[in-house]
């Protein structure tokens, strides 16, 4: 079915191009066809410069409004988050500004200076105080926004032990998840994949002779305390992957070989999360798509989509085989009390051995 | 100096009887290579953009069983739905085509082939065996990377930056195998033709240049050209070093890039490497070479730019400085994209530094093309629309990368489309649009015909307002975290909201890539029923439109012209005409421009 619309899209397009064409060449009739533009050519192409701006204004407009109040661009989860929100919200405001200045002066000039006979080009070979201004303005501009995010990103790396963070391991491995908690110590076990016993159920490589080891709890769903800070040391099996948490702007790559860090601190329980304005209403447009589509797949027979509801999210976001698209873990942050509940729960990595 | 062009004019009297196989296939001619590297360009260009509107359906209609997939795809498409391994293939494939054999030996190769000779009074290149030894080792490489696709494990499938382990271990992904080894093969002998060629660029720049062609008189086109094969030359061997390493890695047991890996219930043997330093060396060559691509592309727009505008270039000495320090900064940026990989935050701080630095010289040039054209008399030829297109969206493409150069900013779009929208707009958009701007602009050179302007024309807008409609909306769909290089985004209903988005951006894509049809038509009836070209059509300044149009080896009968001036001496007052070529000597009284 969609294949076939592809080809009536194509075969439409074709047609339409050949038309173009005949309406274009017809345009030229008697005239001298020597391939070399004329007065009317430069005329109807600086008038196309007008509309390709016009253009680009709309698309622009057009993909601010439709696609640009998604929640992940205001509400970020975590402390640093509304920073990097900030300095990308400055940072866009002075790439529109510049943007649309720019595009304008060119598409204008286009239209305004389009060639036509008997005219004579200005010859204007340099200019220095005008070099000297815009090469000063970047350099101003683009200081601030050094100087802002070098701060931003300083404050964001440096995770310091001072502040007492929840400690847990994040584990990747083609496709799938798993987090590690360092029990009542706080302190991970030694790890490393050669110690893998599949048999024993030691799935990550956890030294059973370590004393930290003990206590260890291993997930595959990772919850939070809010407001804590949590000290993420990441590591991975097989392949590169990364650690990509957008709704806490948090990324870091998974090495084989090496635990890489992130930490962060969450600001917004998963409940909380869930009753905000912003995330109700994308939710609801989310479901409303999702049961469209189920009415689809009831008419072939086939099991519906279930509904939506928000989760945060970690994504796999390095390229890392097969199901790379599909390599996921929910992260549920919640009062410490949950929390403390929740942990209660899980069993120690002492207990989780099979002897 | 001169003695050396005798002997060239003597060699080229010898060659009146070629035969078929060195006039076409073996040819030592700098013309007919600048051909081949353009022809075989295209048709692996035909095969990056079909792979990648295949990809794209996917990721509009995703799983969707697809008669196109079934007819091209065979065994990786059971049922006419498009398998998980052969989307990252595909999407490989296509990175890998696009960047090095269109943008870097299809534009660089033609264009340096063509005009560096022409351009600056050389009969031929400094040694035309070399370059027929390059030309035939890039159509090698394209042979076999073309062999991968039919390997059975399939084709290479790690991304084009091919980051180990992935791309080490055969276990971890089928294209790892046979598939990586072929592109690695292919890609080693890349380098090579890449070396040689740019070599031959530097030389042929430095010791032939015609009398008085000295190097505040060359054109900004072998300006870029030749600082481009001076980039490649020194930084296309620290890829050929990473892909030496890899290959022990693969298949001698070595640890460079491999430490403690458990895959498939076992533990390999790989003790202390670092996949990290592969990612250093890979970006050590892998920024750079998107500077290799532009760079070509800038020289070819400013050049047009200014012949069509009638008007000198803007700021000829700041388009000069602007092109080294792009050339000098872009060596020390390679970390801006390794803010995540786990590197030293401190070194972070630094690439931040240095990346957004490189946005200095680049405004620069955006602004002197803007003044280019301001008061000119503008000719709106097919080249010179295309030169317009390539400011525009260099422009939108360049700014983004203030986002991605700020480490902090990259921790979030960092591998998501925004990515995807930012390096087609700036460098693979633009540089395409260079590349359209240099074949109609020096089509008549090539093939002695002209390309009909009004398919020119139609092929520039569908495709200016294509490249938008994909391109631009992906930057949004970025920044809502949608990661790059997923086969499907079905398994996150997170993204939902998205889906929409995405078939206009795969509509778009298909009819970009149908205008793409206008073009090959006419590239190709051109050169047998194009109307005939004149020696000079465009009026220009520079040498190469002082030789016949008809080819001969050696490019000019008698002696190789003299040069007086600059090449940008467009509407200069004080002549009758409205440009004056470098080899026309200055007047009584003429001052040459202290540009
Ligand atoms: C017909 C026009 C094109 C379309 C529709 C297109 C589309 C895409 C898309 C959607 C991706 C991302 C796929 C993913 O990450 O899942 C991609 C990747 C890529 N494209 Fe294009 N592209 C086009 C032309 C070009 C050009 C002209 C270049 C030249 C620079 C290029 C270079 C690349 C590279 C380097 C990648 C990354 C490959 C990788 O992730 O390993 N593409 N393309
Ligand atoms: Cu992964
Ligand atoms: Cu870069």
């Amino acid at each position: 079915m969609t294949a076939l619309l592809t080809i009536l899209v194509l075969v439409c397009i074709a047609i339409a191009i050949w038309q173009l064409v005949k309406i274009f060449d017809l345009a030229q009739v008697g005239k001298s066809n020597d391939q070399i533009a004329t007065d009317k050519d430069n005329a109807i192409n600086g008038y196309l410069m007008m509309g390709f701006l016009a253009f680009i204004y709309i698309i622009t407009i057009w993909s601010v409004v439709e696609l640009g109040d998604l929640p992940l661009l205001s509400n970020a989860a975590s402390e640093h988050g509304a920073q990097i929100d900030n300095l990308m919200v400055i940072s866009l405001a002075v790439i529109f500004i510049v943007q649309i200045i720019t595009q304008f002066l060119l598409h204008y000039f286009a239209y305004k200076y389009k060639g036509e006979k008997g005219k004579t080009a200005l010859f204007y070979a340099d200019n220095n105080t005008l070099e000297f201004i815009w090469t000063v303005i970047p350099v101003v501009v683009l200081s601030g926004l050094i100087i802002y995010g070098l701060f931003t990103w300083n404050t964001i790396m440096n995770v310091s032990e001072d502040d007492d963070p929840i400690v847990v391991e994040l584990y990747a491995q083609q496709f799938s998840w798993k987090a590690r908690y360092g029990g009542a110590d706080n302190t991970l076990g030694k790890a490393n994949v050669r110690l893998i016993d599949i048999d024993r159920a030691n799935i990550l490589g956890v030294d059973e002779s370590d004393p930290n080891a003990q206590d260890d709890v291993i997930v595959s769903e990772v919850h939070l305390p809010v407001g804590r800070p949590v000290l993420f040391k990441i590591r991975s099996q097989d392949v590169l992957h990364s650690a990509y948490m957008p709704h806490f702007r948090a990324q870091m790559n998974c090495v084989p070989g090496m635990v890489t860090q992130f930490g962060f601190t969450p600001t917004i329980t998963t409940a909380e999360m869930r009753q905000t304005p912003d995330m109700i209403d994308k939710v609801a447009k989310i479901n409303k798509i999702r049961a469209e589509k189920s009415e689809e797949l009831i008419a072939k027979g086939e099991q519906p989509l279930e509904r939506y509801e928000f989760d945060y999210l970690i994504l796999c976001n390095k390229i890392c085989g097969k199901s790379h698209y599909n390599m996921q873990m929910n992260i549920i942050v919640e009062t410490q009390e949950e929390f403390d509940a929740w942990m209660k729960e899980q069993k120690t990595f002492k207990n989780s051995l099979i002897n | 100096m001169s003695a050396h062009a005798d002997t060239h004019e003597a060699h080229a009297e010898h060659h009146h009887k070629e035969t078929f196989m060195t006039k076409y296939i073996f040819s030592m001619d700098h013309k007919m290579i600048a051909k081949q590297y353009l022809i075989t360009g295209t048709l692996m260009g035909i095969i990056g953009v079909i792979m990648s509107l295949m990809f794209r359906i996917q990721i509009a209609w995703p799983e969707e069983p697809n008669v196109i997939f079934e007819a091209l795809l065979g065994k990786w498409a059971p049922g006419g739905v498009m398998d998980a391994d052969i989307y990252l293939a595909l999407v490989t494939i296509h990175g890998t085509i696009m960047v090095f054999f269109v943008l870097t030996a299809g534009l660089s190769g033609t264009f340096s082939n063509l005009l560096i000779p022409l351009q600056i009074g050389a009969r031929d290149m400094a040694s035309g065996f070399l370059n027929m030894v390059s030309y035939w080792l890039f159509f090698i490489s394209s042979v076999i990377m073309l062999i991968s696709l039919f390997v059975e494990a399939g084709p290479a499938a790690a991304g084009w930056t091919i980051y180990p382990p992935l791309s080490a271990l055969p276990m971890a992904q089928g294209g790892s195998g046979m598939g990586m080894t072929l592109w690695l093969i292919s890609m080693a002998i890349f380098i090579a033709s890449s070396l040689l060629g740019s070599l031959n660029y530097i030389v042929t720049v430095i010791n032939m240049r015609t009398k008085g062609m000295s190097m505040t008189r060359l054109p900004l086109t072998i300006w870029a050209f030749f600082v481009t094969a001076i980039i490649g030359v020194v930084s296309f061997p620290v890829l050929l070093s990473a892909a030496l390493l890899l290959i022990m890695d693969r298949s001698f047991g070595t640890s460079f890039f491999l430490s403690d890996i458990f895959i498939q219930g076992e533990v390999l043997h790989y003790q202390g490497g670092s996949p990290v330093l592969f990612e250093h060396l890979f970006w050590f060559l892998g920024h750079p070479e998107v500077y290799i691509v532009i760079l070509p592309a800038m020289g070819i727009v400013s050049e047009i730019m200014a012949a069509n505008s009638r008007k000198p270039i803007f700021g000829y000495r700041a388009m000069i400085a602007s092109i080294l320090a792009i050339a000098f900064l872009s060596t020390i940026v390679w970390g801006h994209h390794m803010f995540v990989s786990g590197m030293n935050p401190f070194l972070g701080s630094v690439f931040t530094f240095t990346t957004l630095l490189i946005a200095i010289p680049s405004a620069v040039k955006a602004f002197n093309w803007i003044t280019t054209i301001w008061k000119g008399n503008i000719q709106m030829n097919p080249a010179m629309v295309f030169s317009i297109g390539f400011v525009s969206t260099f422009i939108t493409g360049g700014l983004t990368g203030i986002i991605l150069g700020d480490s902090a900013l990259d921790i979030n779009v960092h591998d998501t489309y925004f990515v995807i929208a930012h390096f087609h707009l700036v460098m693979g958009i633009s540089a395409i649009y260079g590349m359209f701007a240099g074949i109609y602009h020096w089509y008549p050179k090539m093939f002695g015909r002209m390309m009909n302007k009004n398919l020119g024309y139609i092929h520039f807008w569908i495709t200016a307002i294509s490249a938008y409609g994909v391109f631009f909306p992906m930057h949004f769909i970025g920044m809502a975290g949608l990661p790059r290089r997923y086969y499907t985004n079905s398994t996150f209903p997170l993204f939902d909201d998205l889906a929409n988005t995405n078939v206009i951006i795969t509509v778009f894509a298909l009819i970009g890539g149908a205008a793409q049809l206008i073009y090959l038509y006419n590239f190709f009836t051109s050169m047998f029923y194009g109307k005939r070209a004149v020696k000079n059509p465009w009026k220009s300044t520079t040498l190469e439109w002082t030789t016949e149009v008809k080819h001969i080896h050696g490019n000019w009968k008698g002696d190789i012209p003299h040069v007086y001036r600059w090449p940008y001496d467009y509407s200069k007052p004080g002549h009758d005409v409205d440009f004056v070529p470098q080899n026309v000597p200055l007047k009584e009284g003429e001052e040459e421009l202290q540009h």
